[in-house]
């Protein structure tokens, strides 16, 4: 069970000596195994609010709760993917993600035996011992997102995961995604700029304003699971796909 | 072209056969040009071009070279040269890296000590020499004082560099997943320093053995500064150049070992950066 609640968080920076708003006041509740994406123009507070629900930064006011528990500024407790795939040049693909287990106190051999398997299952097969630079960006996402799953937190933060893709390697990785998180049963907080790729995924979606980042609105996708190419051409989600077309149109005028 | 196209031949481009032909190449015309040198100094110096009494000529060195050998003291010599200069590049270049590296760890620190470090660079170490030698006597400690402190600054300037190198996502990435200052500091700052303190290792060989060499000029009762020295003293040129020609050879070999080392430190990585 894993249900994270974000309690009126908000974050200001100081800039030229006035306090510049980064993230406003935002609420949310995510419940146990679903998958949510946080859509929304660049620069409206998306990362930041990732970072803060990471407690790698302190937020201005309000509190993460992670099963009732307070975990503001505590790392560790959720599984982040940050929005670059930051492996480590050095280290095979195998070694780096591996990394998050070696921290923890698991010896290199046993966490290796630990990531083989799920490298192969998951199409990293034959890779295992190639670095970083030998891998395609596609890929370099995947080992990004098994190391993230092999640290094994209940709650898994994404942040734009498939932004670099093409749009062909792009609707791979989206199934890929799904797959994982049908075996795993993670609950997962995904940023993306891309409509039909939160459509596509989430069970909820929270639009966002422009900067400075609130909460605009939260629309439940009811379409059913599994989903495929064919859920693209669904009416439901052409109709979403207007009515969040609208919504993100009218942030764009707003900002200019 | 087209009977290679009906053949369908299949072209697999294969880098490492390119590179080890270039390499090969390049070893051959690297001793040829040696051996060309060797042939015209001795060449010149015979039909009288050049003056055999300033310039010596190769077979006079290989004779007074083994002349130094067999009753003089050269290799004890070279011992004594190449041991306080590899301990004092190895003192020096370690705790320049440990030093540089420890500024990672606090901001007021470094701050505090970054331009102490910059002002020290600057000072000409050599000249430094004679104090060195009259607070350290005349023996083998004070030319590895003088090789480390020759190497200790540049190590550390370059583990600073590459310290604040240190990509700070990677760093974020690692706390996400629980870890440390520690964990931090073994997984990311080590391995990114790593070519910077590898960068300057040939350097700082070079560095080591000046250090090495000028200590043993300014008084020594051995090494092969002091042999030169000596043979100078005494207008005993063809003994002087027996020590340039050793010394020569000395860091040709030192430097091998520092090749060496960098493949070793650099392994499992493309030396990018
Ligand atoms: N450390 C910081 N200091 C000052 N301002 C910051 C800092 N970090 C973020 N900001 C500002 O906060 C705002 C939100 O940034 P954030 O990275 O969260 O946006 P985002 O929604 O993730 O954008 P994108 O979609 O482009 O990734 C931006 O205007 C940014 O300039
Ligand atoms: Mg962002």
């Amino acid at each position: 069970m894993s249900e994270l609640k974000i309690v009126n968080c908000s974050k200001y920076y100081k800039k030229n000596g006035e306090p510049m708003c980064a993230l406003e006041e935002t609420d949310m509740h995510v419940e146990n195994g679903r998958f949510v994406s946080i859509i929304g123009p660049s620069g409206c507070g998306k990362s930041t609010l990732f970072n803060i629900v990471a407690g790698l930064i302190r937020p201005s006011s309000g509190e993460v709760l992670l099963d009732g528990k307070d975990i503001t500024c505590e790392s560790g407790h959720v599984g982040y993917m940050l929005q670059k795939d930051l492996l480590l040049p050095w280290r095979s693909i195998l070694d780096n993600v591996i990394i998050g287990l070696e921290i923890r106190g698991v010896p290199k051999k046993k966490a290796r035996e630990r990531a083989l398997p799920m490298l192969k299952n998951y199409g990293l097969g034959g890779f295992e011992y190639d670095h970083p630079d030998a891998l395609s960006g596609g890929m370099r996402q995947r080992a990004g997102l098994i190391r993230t799953l092999l640290y094994d937190q209940d709650v898994i933060l994404l942040d734009e995961p498939f932004g670099a893709l093409d749009a062909q390697t792009r609707m791979q990785m989206q199934n890929w995604l799904l797959q994982i998180w049908k075996d795993f049963k993670k609950t997962i907080l995904f940023v993306t700029h891309d409509i039909d790729e939160a459509i596509y995924l989430s069970d909820e979606i929270y639009v966002f304003t422009h900067r400075p980042g609130k909460i605009k609105a939260k629309i439940e996708v009811e379409l059913p699971r599994p989903r495929n190419e064919k859920t693209l051409m669904d009416d439901r989600f052409l109709t979403l796909k207007r009515e969040l077309l609208l919504m993100l149109g009218e942030e764009r005028v707003s900002s200019e | 072209m087209p009977e290679k196209l009906k053949n369908k031949e299949m072209i697999i481009e294969d880098p490492s056969v390119e590179q080890t032909k270039l390499r090969r190449r390049a070893f051959a015309g690297q001793i040829l040009v040696g051996v060309i040198i060797v042939f015209f100094w001795e060449f010149l110096t015979r039909i009288g071009w050049l003056d055999s009494y300033y310039w010596s000529s190769p077979s006079t060195i290989v004779r007074t070279g083994w002349t130094a050998i067999t009753q003089g003291t050269l290799l004890q010599d070279l011992a004594y040269t190449s041991g306080s200069t590899i301990l004092g590049f190895i003192l020096g270049t370690a705790g320049g890296y440990l030093l540089g590296l420890s500024f990672w760890w606090s901001a007021l620190y470094s701050r505090i000590f970054e331009p102490y470090m910059i002002a020290f660079n600057a000072i000409p170490k050599l000249a430094l020499a004679p104090v060195l030698v009259i607070m350290f006597g005349i023996g083998f400690d004070s030319k590895v004082i003088l090789a480390f402190l020759m190497t200790i600054i540049v190590a550390a300037i370059a583990a600073y560099s590459g310290v604040q190198n240190v990509d700070p996502d990677l760093e974020k990435m690692l706390v996400s997943l629980g870890a440390k200052r520690r964990h931090v500091f073994m997984k990311v700052v080590v391995p990114t320093t790593i070519p910077w303190i590898v960068s300057i290792l040939k350097i700082n060989i070079s560095l080591a053995l000046a250090g090495t060499i000028v200590g043993e000029f300014i008084s020594s009762r051995q090494g092969i500064g002091r042999m030169i020295l000596y043979a100078g003293q005494v207008l005993n040129i063809d003994l002087v150049w027996v020590g340039v020609v050793v010394l020569s050879l000395l860091s040709i070999v030192m430097y091998l070992g520092t090749v060496w080392l960098e493949r070793v430190l650099m392994k499992g990585r493309t030396p990018k950066s």
